[in-house]
Order: structure tokens, then C-alpha cells, then sequence
């Protein structure tokens, strides 16, 4: 049941990303603390590739497959949020949430620490028998066939975390859910919100997908010299959400940090990976932010309100991940006078010696790269030019790794075969996985929560 | 323009807003701006400043001007979203990416620099909205000499 009186919770978000930086959540945690009352720390390490290759690590390592800092994210910190009642939801638990939950009982007793009580949220893995008939009906029979799957996961809703927090959970280790749903699941469970309160799960769903980046709300993926400054990036603070019982929240950020949360930085993070305005999908809700607004209410503390919400999709959104092959990728530097022209040189070489074994990407880092394009049309109609210091780039992607080798050879094979200068050669070769989205009935992608006790085996301290 | 640079692209002189004091300024001085990507789609906001210069946004930043800019991909479609509250549009470019992250070629999969090439279109802005742009051009280039072809 709603409670409308129920205080302002605090979401802190400590992670954005795997591999997002992990002394950033003291800052947060103490934060939460000094502001008092009701509070959550998120950590989101999800993003679209890295379940895959959690799932691959998995496949080698049966107890691998979650986030592999997980215990430098949570150490500095656990011992506080359990004390002080502050809840940890993450989806850290990528591949084998249980596994990671293990893992946070393992921590606990390191620090001796009361053994927490660790919830798991499951259901998103669509990667075993019983749910072959599910992706080929998404997918079609013989689409599904052509494909060498590594892993299927669904996109599972809030409604999992809240349970999890409703039944005490200290510590909430998910697995694939949509990013925003870090925040809502909390929400949901702080202020007793229905499923259907369209509303208030839409403006929830906004102040977590707010969060969902951490400092990229807070000047990260933002400055730009003499156009948009940010203090202190070098310690750029990560986003703290105040969200009240209509769901609409202040962001702002940990105290004594750098970075800034300004309008501009809000808005810009608010249309991050948006696509239609009106519509922005997700488990729980279509958001609707085509009325919103943002407002300065105070240093670092802006207002987000006006966000609407409709009726949550029928379906589930799934990624299918595929083996498609191997990325082969090999650098070559030239400098000083011609520097360019030796450069293209080489590349001209590449292609010759390549021939049509396959599509070859050719860049000039230092002219013309990001804004190149796989298709060759920039390479072929650039005009020449004096560029000084220019590295050459070439890249293939081959269904068999001796293939996409080849290339790695080549590039190599310019230090004493190419144009004169050429040094500081890199090559690096990997196994690519492609993805393809599908979607789901989501009646029969049902989220379950289980509560994992202590490994006996991890030398807990009860 | 047809090459497939994602160089400054300008508007067509015909564009050009009436009266005599203005100036063709980079993008960025009147807006920012940030890509996202999902598979091969990706997204670019733009943000206007100042909500006074929003309208100039809408007026001259098109759907056909981005697809200039960014030819080069191949977009296979470009919608633009306004959001008038918040001063902001966002463009959705289709099959831009090279193939996405898991399927590109290119050293930015995500497109992550790509918003810096819209950034760099340059714009009309009348001289007495001047005061609200960041990086504001010199008084030496509000004239009204037509561009350089």
C-alpha cells in the first residue's frame, strides 16, 4: 500500500559501469549517512556486452562469472551499509548472482562481520533447454538455428529487488534487469507502490536511469574546456537521488567530491540512450518525458519533475549473444615530414596484400578515424593532406581466429616490409560475440528471489 | 555538400535568417550535447544554452542537416524529438554504428565522439542573441558579407 508520508529516500549509485572506478562509494556511503534517514547505495555494472562475456568467464570458470571487483566495490563500504541499515542492490551478480552472493558472505566474515542477509534475483538467464522453444518462437526456428548462442538473458523488471528488500535483504545481487530498475526496486519497496502506479514508477524510473551512469550526471562524459568546465574532475563525486513519495527526485552528489550536477548535466544524461521521448521502455513502465523539467533548487541539487508514465509493455526485451568470430586489430605510428603520405602508403599495402579476403577497416588516427567509416567511403575520398604524426589503424573481424590472425601479421610485417619510420607497432586479436535483440512474453520470464545463506565452506562467523 | 567528410557542414546561403547582423558560429557555442548508443542506433541530444536560442535550434538544425553530417554511416533514418521545457532536441540516427558495438570495425563502437561532429555545423545567429552564447565569436565576424562559398 502507498505511504504517502513515508520520508525522502536517498539512492546513492557507487557504479556505472564494470569497470567503473571503485574508491568512489566511501564518499557516497558517508554521504547517505550524514544526510540521515532512509537510504540505498546501487551499484550498476551491466552493460549490454558485459553479461556475455561474464557468461563466457562462467563457461571456464563454473564459480567465475560475476563482477570481478566486486569485492574492491563493496569492501570499503559493506561493513557501514550493513550497520546503518542502508541496503546494497547491484547487478553485479552478472552471470552467477549466486556466486556473487557467496562472495558478499565470504567479505562479511573477512571483516568479521554478522553474517548479512543476501538475496539473489534470478530468472533472467534464458540460456538453458527450457528455454529454446521461448527464443524460437521470438526469433524464428531457422534464424535461431544459424546461430552459435554464448548466452540469452531477459531483461527482468523492479518488482524482484523490492521483493527481496520487502523480505529484509540487506544485500540484493541481481543479474540482468534494466538499469533503472536499481532505483525503482527500492522505491517500490520504501513507499509501498503498486505495479500499476504508472506515475510514480515513471519518475523513479528517471531518477534511476539519472543514476544509472554514475558520474556521467555529474560532469563525467561531460567536460569540455572552455565550453563546459568541471571542477575537480580528477574526483569527480557520484550521484545521490532524493526521491519522495510521488516519485519525484533532487539529483545531486556525494559531498566533498568534484564534479558538478548542474541543468546542463542533467539534461544531457536525461536524454543519454533515449530514443523516443514520449516512449522510453522499460520493464516496469513507459516513461514519458516529453513534459518534464529540470530546475536548480541549490549548489549541485537540481529538481527533475513532470515525467508521466503509461502502461508497462507486454514483453520483455531479451539479448540473444552469438559467436560471430574473431576481431583482429593491428597499429603502425609515422612521424615528421610525409608522415601521412607514408602512412596512407601502408595501407595501400594492407589492401593489396589483402585482397578480398574479407572486409578490412583502415584508419588515419591523427586525420581521419572516429569519424570514419567501416564502409571505406572516408578513406577512399579524404583528400591527402600533411599530417605529422599519423597512425595507421587496420581491423577485420573472420569467422576463424588464424584468419583474422593474418592480419595481425601483416601490420607487423610493415616494420621492415613498409614505408621508411614506421614504429611502435600493437596488435591485439579476440573472439567477438554479436548481439540480437528479441522480446519475450513476460509471464513466462518470471523473476524469483532466493535468499543464499552462509558457505559453510567460506569460514563465516555465526 | 556531398563528400563524405563529417567536417563543418554550413547551411545553404538561401537559409539565412533576415536582417543584416549576423554571424555563422560553431554549434557548440549555441548548445551541447552527448551520443548514446543501443545496437546499430544511435541517439545525439542537443541542448541549447540558453532557452533563447532553442528556436534557432529548430529552425536550422533539420533531420536533412544531420543526415548531411553524419553521410558518411549511411543513416538509414534520422528522427528528430523536441522537447520545447527543456530547451533540447534529440536526433535518432539509424544503422549508424558500423554495426554496433559488438559488430563494428571502428575504434569508437559506441560512437561516443560522434555528437562532436554535429557540434562543429555551423549556424546563422543574430547579433543580439550574441550575449548568450558560450565562446562567443569576435565582433569581427557579425557582418553582413554572405559566407565563403
Amino acid at each position: 500500500m502507498t505511504n504517502p508520508t513515508a520520508p525522502i529516500l536517498h539512492v546513492g549509485c557507487a557504479a556505472g559501469f564494470s569497470g567503473d572506478r571503485t574508491d568512489v562509494a566511501r564518499a557516497v556511503v558517508d554521504t547517505l549517512l550524514a544526510r540521515g534517514g532512509p537510504a540505498c547505495l546501487i551499484f550498476e555494472t551491466l552493460a549490454e556486452r558485459t553479461l556475455a562475456l561474464a557468461q563466457l568467464a562462467r563457461g571456464a570458470d563454473p564459480s567465475a562469472g560475476y563482477e570481478p571487483l566486486l569485492d574492491e566495490m563493496l569492501r570499503p563500504v559493506l561493513a557501514d551499509c550493513l550497520m546503518h541499515s542502508v541496503p546494497i542492490v547491484g547487478n553485479f551478480g552478472a552471470a552467477n548472482p549466486i556466486g556473487a552472493a557467496h562472495r558478499v558472505h565470504a567479505l562479511a566474515a573477512e571483516l568479521g562481520l554478522a553474517p548479512p542477509r543476501v538475496a539473489v534475483v534470478l530468472g533472467d538467464d534464458l540460456g538453458g533447454p527450457t528455454h529454446r522453444a521461448l527464443l524460437q518462437a521470438a526469433l524464428g526456428a531457422d534464424r535461431l538455428e544459424a546461430l552459435d548462442i554464448a548466452c540469452a538473458t531477459a531483461y527482468l523488471g523492479a518488482e524482484g529487488i523490492a521483493q527481496a528488500l520487502r523480505q529484509g535483504a540487506q544485500v540484493v545481487v541481481t543479474g540482468r534487469v534494466a538499469d533503472p530498475c536499481l532505483t525503482v526496486g527500492p522505491a517500490m519497496a520504501h513507499f509501498g507502490w503498486r505495479e500499476d502506479d504508472w506515475d510514480r514508477l515513471a519518475r523513479a524510473t528517471m531518477a534511476g536511469h539519472l543514476l544509472e551512469c554514475g558520474a556521467q550526471v555529474t560532469g563525467g562524459y561531460y567536460a569540455d574546456p572552455g565550453f563546459k568546465d568541471v571542477p575537480g574532475l580528477a574526483h569527480v563525486g557520484f550521484p545521490i537521488a532524493e526521491i519522495d513519495a510521488e516519485g519525484h527526485c533532487v539529483i545531486g552528489k556525494a559531498d566533498g567530491t568534484g564534479g558538478c550536477v548542474d541543468e546542463h548535466t542533467v539534461k544531457e544524461q536525461l536524454l543519454y540512450e533515449l530514443h523516443d521521448p514520449a516512449a522510453y521502455l522499460t520493464p516496469d513502465v513507459v516513461a514519458d518525458i516529453t513534459k518534464a523539467t529540470v530546475e536548480a533548487v541549490g549548489p549541485d541539487r537540481v529538481r527533475l519533475s513532470g515525467v508521466r508514465g503509461h502502461p508497462r509493455p507486454a514483453m520483455l526485451k531479451a539479448l540473444v549473444f552469438h559467436r560471430t568470430g574473431w576481431l583482429a586489430e593491428g597499429e603502425i605510428s609515422y612521424a615528421g615530414p610525409g608522415a601521412e603520405a607514408r602512412a596512407r602508403l601502408a595501407g595501400q599495402v594492407l589492401k593489396e596484400r589483402w585482397g578480398d579476403a574479407g572486409a578490412l577497416r583502415l584508419d588515419l588516427i591523427g586525420v581521419r578515424s572516429l569519424f570514419a567509416d567501416d564502409g571505406g567511403h572516408t578513406w577512399a575520398t579524404l583528400p591527402p593532406g600533411d599530417a605529422r604524426d599519423v597512425r595507421l589503424r587496420a581491423a577485420t573481424s573472420q569467422p576463424q581466429r588464424e584468419a583474422a590472425q593474418r592480419l595481425t601479421r601483416e601490420v607487423t610485417a610493415l616494420y621492415t616490409c613498409g614505408p621508411a619510420g614506421g614504429g611502435g607497432v600493437r596488435t591485439a586479436l579476440r573472439e567477438r560475440l554479436g548481439s540480437v535483440a528479441c522480446f519475450v512474453p513476460r509471464d513466462l520470464v518470471p523473476a524469483q528471489v532466493l535468499f543464499v545463506d552462509p558457505d559453510a565452506s567460506a569460514g563465516g562467523c555465526a | 555538400m556531398s563528400s563524405a567528410s563529417m567536417s563543418p557542414v554550413s547551411l545553404p546561403i538561401g537559409t539565412r535568417p533576415a536582417g543584416p547582423d549576423s554571424a555563422h558560429v560553431p554549434l557548440r557555442c549555441l548548445a551541447h550535447g552527448r551520443t548514446g548508443d543501443k545496437g546499430n542506433r544511435a541517439n545525439i541530444s542537443l541542448i541549447a544554452w540558453h532557452p533563447d536560442l532553442y528556436p534557432l535550434l529548430v529552425e536550422q538544425v533539420t533531420p536533412e542537416m544531420v543526415a548531411e553530417v553524419y553521410c558518411a554511416r549511411r543513416p538509414s533514418h534520422v528522427e528528430r524529438y523536441l522537447l520545447p521545457r527543456l530547451q533540447a532536441m534529440n536526433f535518432v540516427l539509424d544503422d549508424v554504428l558500423d554495426g554496433g558495438v559488438n559488430d563494428a570495425l571502428n575504434l569508437d563502437s559506441h560512437g561516443k565522439a560522434l555528437a562532436f561532429a554535429l557540434l562543429d555545423l555551423r549556424v546563422w545567429v543574430p547579433r543580439q542573441l550574441g550575449h548568450r552564447l558560450r565562446n562567443a565569436p569576435s565582433n569581427a565576424l557579425w557582418s553582413s558579407a554572405p559566407p565563403k562559398a
